[in-house]
């Protein structure tokens, strides 16, 4: 082994180049912030599934036995507030749209690098307010903050966690504008916008969502917050105010909020589903536009969480159309997907599998979105564990089936080693079982009536509790595995070169852990996106992957 | 790395070398770092908008339930001082112009004068509605218990609280904005003095400048849906 008795000085790349806490804490790169963000989130991911793991847990007896109902009330809000502002708001736009958007467009970094570190340590402001709010009594008012409970009757820390929800706004803000304006500015030559992959077509939409919707949840915070402390009588009927009327601010962003978790998702798989099916994506036109429309019409349905709340039948009417117009969209993208696989090369590694789950689950979770969307039919399963068993189709089979994806697909780019690929296959096959297991039963239960958010429940449910509990189990293996075996790859890894999956995009035509400017001068985009015939061409035409 | 490449302060330079000091590492020039600049400040201007838009919706919203009530709180709204103070914010506009402008001509005493200026109406603006907050607060029409309101039509003056809430939610947050840009005006005085800006680099000056006329313009609106809109109707 004459290398290891003279190794070899290794080149020079974003992690090697500094390795001190402060050359951390201040960084402005991109790719840096990203790795950053994942650790963070990582850590609440894992805050909002302990408490996940406590609710099935207790919900295995027909009594609850294992927690007090004030406390199971704290539990499904804290793992609500938790996953959604601490984990799939920030998850796959802030790592990896962090990571791979300004490579993908041939730029050295975001339009406002310090921007994009202040984004993080509003983050982790905002996240700490919450943590706070936990460790110091809870919240129990759900993560919807719902007046006139949170404002008038609770007796818990809704001040501070609103607070802390509405400093993480700030930064998804900030990651937004971000990447909008690094869209529109940064782009390398010829990179034109029929070019950009579909990932940042998805993140563009994205971000429109965050910088459009993200304020109005910020000003209805802030309300609620005067409201409990000053009884200012806004939402509180007593005094004239209007408690719906904070339900129809709060869903004007928390229904786009919805898009924010999916769409990013949506766009790592149109990503994957190119380079293991070596094709470029059928109708590219037609994927990128879908994921426009769907922020468009996204902000025109949010009414539809509010069909029981007492708005007119009309209204009700017209926002149930236009919620099953967002179906188009979504089946865009699903069917030009599938047509993607017809006739392609098709590999099963690990990020592959991940994609044939987000299919099939985001399918169920987006079609079970139309039952809900029918007015009459949402009559009857409202407040259900049928709601709770959709939401998590599209959140944890659809968002965080994505992010396990995009980690997967992008790790050996971040960290220039491979993950073992066994391992990886074994945990991508447990969390799609784990998962069904978990949510199925629950559409079962809401249809037959259970109501979410009850601690306690007839003993005829508790059949498919406890199926529904052992699936969680099973997921909760599966989410654990890829801790280990990414942080065992840091180490044992084999190296993976610039580009292990023979990938088009330009983030793989640079060094695996790329060079702190990304690329050593900026690239001259001359082919179109997702080249992948001539990337496979055997030896002749143009040299892409140099 | 970035922080390096900039003067050291109070250092002088010719402008064309401090124009390069200024030139971020991921740009390919001044033009496309100022045109970024200003893209991603347009954006922001756009979240603002839509910050105060759930401000006015719900003004807009409540106005229409109960619309007596909205009329007796407007008409309790002393319009001298918001003339007054409109006045003064559209001076602040005009001052600011002047110091963007003499900024690109790279007079650092004409900007620093005017930036002086508009800092000083901002704060007069500022002073006046302490005034008026302080009238509301005599006359207990802030919300809460010492709320009291003499009512002499056909409302509830408890829907005058909400409008009292709307208002000092409104111009509480207008008035934190205005807060926020005195310090902005704070630190350009201080960057113009230590020579910072060139007719080649102000676009923190420009930047700064389309933030203040947004803060004017969301006060444009106050204004007449606050004080002017109501005052000459009969009332409930």
């Amino acid at each position: 082994m004459e290398t290891a008795t003279h190794p070899v000085e290794p080149k020079a790349n974003y992690l090697n180049v500094d390795y001190t806490v402060k050359s951390w804490l201040l960084t402005t790169d991109h790719k840096r912030i990203a790795l950053l963000f994942l650790g963070s989130i990582t850590l609440f991911f894992f805050i909002g599934g302990f408490f996940a793991m406590l609710i099935r847990l207790n919900l295995l007896t027909p009594a609850g036995d294992l927690v007090l109902a004030d406390t199971y009330n704290k539990l499904f809000t804290m793992h609500g507030i938790v996953m959604i502002f601490l984990f799939l708001i920030p998850s796959v736009p802030a790592v990896f749209g962090n990571f791979v958007l300004p490579m993908m467009i041939g730029a050295k970094d975001l339009a406002f690098p310090r921007l994009n570190l202040a984004s993080w340590y509003i983050f982790m402001l905002g996240a700490s307010f919450v943590l706070y709010a936990i460790l110091t009594g809870g919240m129990d008012t759900g993560w919807t903050f719902y007046t006139p409970y949170a404002t008038t009757y609770s007796n818990t820390n809704v001040i501070t966690a609103a607070l802390g929800v509405f400093i993480i706004g700030f930064s998804s803000i900030f990651t937004g504008l971000n990447f909008i304006v690094t869209v529109h500015r940064m782009r390398a030559p010829g990179m034109t916008w029929g070019r950009l992959p579909l990932f940042i077509w998805a993140h563009y939409a994205t971000s429109v969502i965050m910088v459009l919707g993200t304020p109005v949840l910020a000003i209805t915070l802030v309300l609620v917050a005067l409201e409990r402390a000053f009884h200012i009588g806004i939402f509180d009927a007593r005094l004239g105010g209007d408690p719906l009327l904070f339900q129809h601010l709060f869903w004007f962003y928390s229904h786009p909020a919805v898009y924010i978790m999916i769409l990013p998702s949506m766009g790592v798989i149109s990503e994957v589903v190119a380079c293991f099916a070596r094709k470029r994506p059928f109708g590219y036109e037609f994927i990128a536009m879908s994921s426009v429309a769907i922020a468009v019409l996204g902000f025109l349905v949010w009414a539809h969480h509010m069909f029981v709340a007492g708005i007119s039948i009309y209204a009700a009417l017209i926002f149930s159309l236009l919620s099953f117009f967002v179906a188009i969209p979504s089946a865009v993208k699903v069917f030009n997907w599938t047509a993607t696989l017809y006739k392609g090369s098709i590999t099963l590694d690990t990020p592959m599998l991940y994609v044939f789950a987000f299919i099939g689950l985001f399918t169920i979770g987006g079609l079970t979105g139309l039952f809900l969307a029918a007015v009459g039919l949402d009559l009857h399963v409202h407040d259900t564990y049928f709601v709770v068993a959709h939401f998590h189709y599209i959140m944890v089979g659809g968002a965080v089936t994505g992010f396990l994806c995009a980690l997967h697909f992008w790790w050996p780019k971040m960290t220039g080693k491979m993950y073992p690929e066994s391992f990886a296959r074994l945990s991508a096959v447990l969390v799609f079982l784990g998962f069904n297991l978990t949510f199925f039963p629950q559409f079962l239960l809401g249809y037959l009536g259970m109501p979410r958010r009850y601690h306690a429940y007839p003993p005829e449910f508790q059949v498919l509790n406890v199926l529904s509990t052992a699936g969680a189990s099973i997921l909760a293996v599966g989410f654990l595995l890829p801790m280990i075996y990414f942080v065992w790859s840091l180490q044992y890894g084999k190296d993976a070169g610039p580009n292990p999956f023979r990938a088009a995009g330009l983030e793989w035509m640079t060094p695996s852990p790329p060079p702190t400017f990304n690329f050593d001068e900026t690239p001259v985009v001359t082919w179109e996106a997702y080249n992948y015939d001539e990337i496979d061409a055997p030896k002749k035409g143009v040299e892409v992957a140099g | 790395m970035t922080r390096s490449m900039r003067p050291k302060r109070g250092l002088k330079l010719p402008d064309s070398e401090l124009a390069v000091h200024n030139l971020r590492h991921h740009f390919a020039d001044l033009e496309q770092q100022s045109a970024t600049a200003k893209f991603g400040m347009w954006i922001f201007l756009v979240t603002e908008i839509m910050f105060f838009g759930g401000l006015f919706a719900s003004y807009l919203i409540y106005r229409l339930s109960y619309y007596n009530a909205w009329v007796a709180g407007s008409q309790t709204m002393e319009i001298k001082y918001g003339t007054a103070n409109t006045a003064v914010l559209i001076c602040s506009s005009l001052t600011m112009v002047m110091a963007v402008h003499w900024s690109k001509l790279g007079s650092r005493k004409l900007t620093a004068l005017f930036l002086i200026l508009t800092l000083v109406l901002g704060i007069v603006f500022l002073g006046v509605k302490a005034v008026e907050y302080h009238e509301h607060w005599v006359h207990h029409e802030v919300p809460g218990p010492n709320f009291h309101f003499e009512h002499t039509g056909n409302y509830d003056p408890r829907h005058v609280s909400i409008f009292f809430s709307l208002y000092f939610a409104m111009t509480g947050m207008h008035a934190l904005h205005m807060v926020i840009g005195a310090g902005l005006l704070t630190w350009l005085l201080i960057a113009n003095g230590l020579g910072r800006f060139s007719p080649e680099y102000n676009s923190p000056v420009e930047l700064v400048g389309l933030y203040w006329h947004f803060v004017d313009i969301i006060w444009i609106y106050l204004f007449p849906l606050l004080y002017l809109i109501s005052h000459h109707h009969p009332g409930g």
